[in-house]
């Protein structure tokens, strides 16, 4: 083959870097050819953003080397990476709301004639770029007035400026609907044919199996191996990645449905819910399925209290609890875990144990004559810890020092402290390893399967997929449609998606 | 009421004229914020109040007082829109005030035959201390890192004590008449000194923000710093340049009061940075960084002078004055988080 001796467009040589404790990439072998759609896979905390963030100089190696056609280059800024034709869009927005479509897309590269501000060539260059590309966006609208999938294709178009030779795509269409993906799956398509490479980190299967020549696995930052795209499949690559097979990853939960536990009937919110009905069983996992936006966390925020209800009704254990606050729903015996466990999960200036024991504060821990009752809560943080399998060294370290992993374990700790007949789980297991997973996964069948109801939200498809006994299907702010037992698969539930996506179009 | 009545638009038919008259009423406010609304009614009010209000002379008199305000204004709102602020600008001007009286005496005293140049030498080094403070929090907050807030706080009360220091607490005064007959009292084709030199810095801010790459970048540090670091711009230079320029700016301001007052004073700029922060959230320039208009903040400083004009007229004391400030302020953001929230449910 050619490829053999011309070098390849970027390749890096047992590049690693390294944190304070941590070792992010180890001795990462990479290559990318020009013209190919090469497709890092693995979990979060893989180590493959830390690779893309080092390839576009925003991020320097601890040691290695990155090799440009064969040539070592250094990326000291994301600046000069882009001289190199090095350019990449990262899944975090690097727009500026408050600013115009225009002024975004020539941000820092402006137009400008003898130091003047040229504001119509500005407006043209955008216009060009934006047409070239076959978006149908406004120049002149505020970033902060589009919509995500606009806004992630803003991204793409000033990723595009210049001269690109190498194209780092980190989950482009985590927000994007059908359509807008395969427009984009079009354009990856031309820039391959004109002998850009490209590099592209999805989670999604189908997508994988479209548009990639080539597969490169990563796990706890090594690369496990690289692959051909023909000569692989999704179970295949879902073993590489976790390192176990999937029996071993999810455990089999038993399927005893009791008594309805919530009963949700045409439930609209202010936060972009409409007419959703569902109903969860003591005894049964259901999941919460749909891409990012699609309003599954905002459904049980609504339910929690934490958005306004406009209509509908929601009964919990028979009664009428319809626009309850948390408060009552915590009484009542709801428990309800948030996604983002940094943002509303945890005070992470307190230990693990007073973190545990917030929830209980003005409750159980409440003694006679409004004094805290401190043992008693240590003995029950101490039993949550032991539940979630927190190691007990850990109880008293402040929350913000401890490891993903060990964070979502007290986040899951909160729960334990007392019996719920309800678990809201919203993204459960984001951005931790495999092992706390599994950890989790059998926490989560013990509640099932001692009586509990357990609602899994989360847009890691797999998980829903593996754990739930039923799933609905979420799309723009309704109920697409609900799947059961063998009918539960990836192309079922995408379907649902996107075909509602489509006949809304 | 009235977000229930709007947000269903279709579901009820206008009734009559009061009901577009609303309607019209709500979508200026939605454009323009709530700085037309809250002038014209001062205007309405203090017309009412006082029969010496609405007169040309009590109006240009009325703009000679508020280009202070204005200069201090403009700087206040480059600090805003890069995601910060800053509390010196009084120390700037009281820094400016004494240090340029002290300069100009020296100089007049060691050369008394040149005149003119002591006033020029005196200008120069004033300004050159008020752009040393805007070095030091520039260095700060771009630089080490410290929250805006901490440090122009702690840099406010350094240079305060330094003016002061300097003085004695005793006002400089004596200064060579030219120096008040121009930039206090003087006017060039008929337009008096300190308006025009406004004009002009107001000119330059403008053209920064709207003609120049700086502006984008000042508004892109404040919209997302991260953005603008991986967009390639030096985020740390506009920062540095923002506390620059807003020295620059209060400088003159203090440079024009001294001449007006005669005097050098430490407590020349004492609630000037309420004031010019009051008069850029007025404009609705975002707390949060990232936007902010050059038009609306001169009317958002032109407003507070309205007020404090047309109370003097009426004869509010300044006590009351004080409150009826602080209450607008509070009045302003309130009504500006409104039209956020308008906004965006007209939107979904």
């Amino acid at each position: 083959m050619s490829a053999a001796q011309t070098p390849p467009l970027l390749s890096t040589v047992s590049l690693c870097k390294r944190y304070p404790g941590v070792v992010a990439l180890d001795g990462m072998d990479f290559e990318l050819r020009a013209g190919e759609v090469h497709v890092l896979f693995g979990e979060n905390g893989a180590g493959k953003s830390t690779l893309i963030s080092m390839l576009a100089g925003a991020n320097p190696p601890s040691s290695g080397e990155i090799r440009l056609h064969g040539q070592p280059v250094r990326l000291g800024s994301v600046h000069e990476a882009r001289r190199h034709g090095i350019s990449a869009v990262f899944q975090e927005f690097s727009l500026v709301p408050t600013l115009s479509v225009a002024q975004n897309l020539s941000l820092g590269d402006e137009p400008c004639r003898a130091g003047w501000l040229q504001t119509v060539a500005l407006r043209e260059r955008a216009r060009r770029m934006l047409d070239g590309l076959g978006f149908d966006i406004n120049p002149d609208a505020l970033v902060s007035d589009l919509t995500r999938a606009e806004q992630q294709m803003v991204e793409i178009a000033k990723g595009l400026r210049g001269e690109v030779s190498v194209l780092i795509l980190d989950e482009p269409t985590a927000s994007l609907t059908d359509r807008e993906a395969q427009r984009l799956f079009e354009l990856v398509a031309r820039l391959k044919a004109s002998g850009v490479g490209i590099i592209y980190i999805s989670h999604r299967m189908q997508e994988i199996e479209q548009i990639a020549d080539r597969i490169t696995v990563l796990r706890d930052g090594r690369k496990i191996t690289t692959l051909q795209a023909a000569q692989t499949d999704a179970d295949a690559l879902i073993e590489l990645m976790s390192g176990r097979a999937i029996e071993q990853i999810y455990p089999h939960i038993a399927h005893q449905p009791g008594e309805p536990v919530l009963e949700v009937q045409g439930l609209s919110s202010t936060n972009g819910v409409r007419g959703a009905s569902l109903v969860v069983r003591r005894g049964e996992v259901v999941g919460l399925a749909g891409l990012v936006g699609c309003g599954k966390s905002e459904l049980f925020r609504a339910i929690y209290g934490l958005d306004p209800i406009s209509a509908g009704q929601v009964r919990f254990l028979g009664r009428p609890l319809t626009g309850a606050r948390p408060r009552q729903w915590l009484r009542e015996g709801l428990f309800y875990l948030p996604p983002d466990r940094k943002a509303e999960g945890l005070v992470l200036g307190f230990s693990s144990q007073a973190n545990m024991a917030l929830p209980l504060l003005s409750t159980v821990l409440r003694g006679r004559g409004g004094w805290l009752r401190r043992r008693l809560g240590r003995h029950l943080t101490a039993e949550a810890a032991r539940q979630v399998e927190l190691a007990p060294h850990n109880l008293d370290k402040p929350v913000g020092l401890l490891s993903g992993g060990n964070q979502q374990k007290v986040l899951f700790g909160k729960g334990m402290t007392r019996e719920a007949a309800l678990y809201v789980l919203d993204e459960p297991t984001v951005g931790v390893d495999v092992g706390t997973r599994t950890a989790l996964y059998q926490l989560v069948q013990r509640l099932c399967e001692q009586g509990a109801a357990v609602v899994v939200i989360s847009s890691d498809l797999p998980e829903v997929l593996h754990l739930s006994h039923r799933v609905y299907v979420m799309s723009h702010g309704e109920i697409a449609g609900e799947l059961q037992g063998e009918a539960i698969g990836e192309k079922p539930v995408l379907n649902l998606f996107f075909g509602s996506s489509e006949s809304r179009s | 009421m009235s977000t229930a009545l709007s947000s269903h638009p279709t579901s009820r038919p206008p009734k009559g004229a009061l009901a577009s008259a609303t309607a019209v009423l709500r979508r200026l406010f939605l454009q323009l914020g709530v700085l037309p609304f809250m002038l014209l009614g001062a205007l309405l009010v203090f017309t009412c109040l006082s029969d010496q209000f609405l007169t040309s002379q009590n109006l240009v008199n009325l703009l000679r007082q508020s280009v202070y305000l204005i200069l201090v204004s403009m700087g206040q709102m480059l600090a805003l829109v890069t995601g910060g602020f800053d509390l010196s600008v009084g120390t700037v001007m009281a820094i400016t005030s004494v240090v340029s009286a002290l300069a100009m005496n020296a100089l007049a005293a060691s050369w008394p035959d040149a005149l003119w140049l002591a006033v020029l030498g005196g200008c120069l080094v004033g300004v050159a201390a008020g752009l040393g403070v805007g070095l030091i929090n520039g260095v700060g907050v771009a630089f080490i890192g410290v929250s805006p807030f901490i440090m122009t706080l702690g840099v406010q009360s350094i240079g305060f004590g330094l003016a002061l220091f300097l003085t004695g607490g005793v006002p400089v005064s004596g200064l060579p008449a030219a120096f008040s007959d121009l930039f206090g009292f003087g006017s060039v084709l008929g337009v008096p000194v300190p308006i025009a030199v406004t004009a002009a810095c107001v000119l330059g801010v403008l053209i920064v923000m709207t003609r120049l790459p700086l502006g984008t970048h000042l508004l892109a540090v404040g919209g997302n710093a991260k953005a603008a670091a991986l967009s390639g711009i030096e985020t740390r230079r506009v920062l540095m340049l923002a506390y620059l320029l807003c020295s620059g700016l209060s400088a003159i301001s203090g440079l024009l009061l001294t001449a007006r007052v005669e005097t050098g004073e430490a407590n020349l700029g004492g609630t000037v940075a309420l004031e010019s922060i009051a008069a850029c959230v007025i404009a609705g320039v975002s707390l949060r960084g990232g936007s902010g208009r050059v038009p609306s903040v001169v009317l958002g400083a032109i407003f507070i002078g309205v007020v404090q004009n047309g109370m003097n007229l009426a004869s509010v004391g300044s006590y009351l004055q004080m409150v009826v400030l602080g209450a607008l302020l509070i009045v302003a953001v309130v009504a500006d988080q409104l039209r956020h929230r308008l906004s965006a449910s007209g939107r979904l």
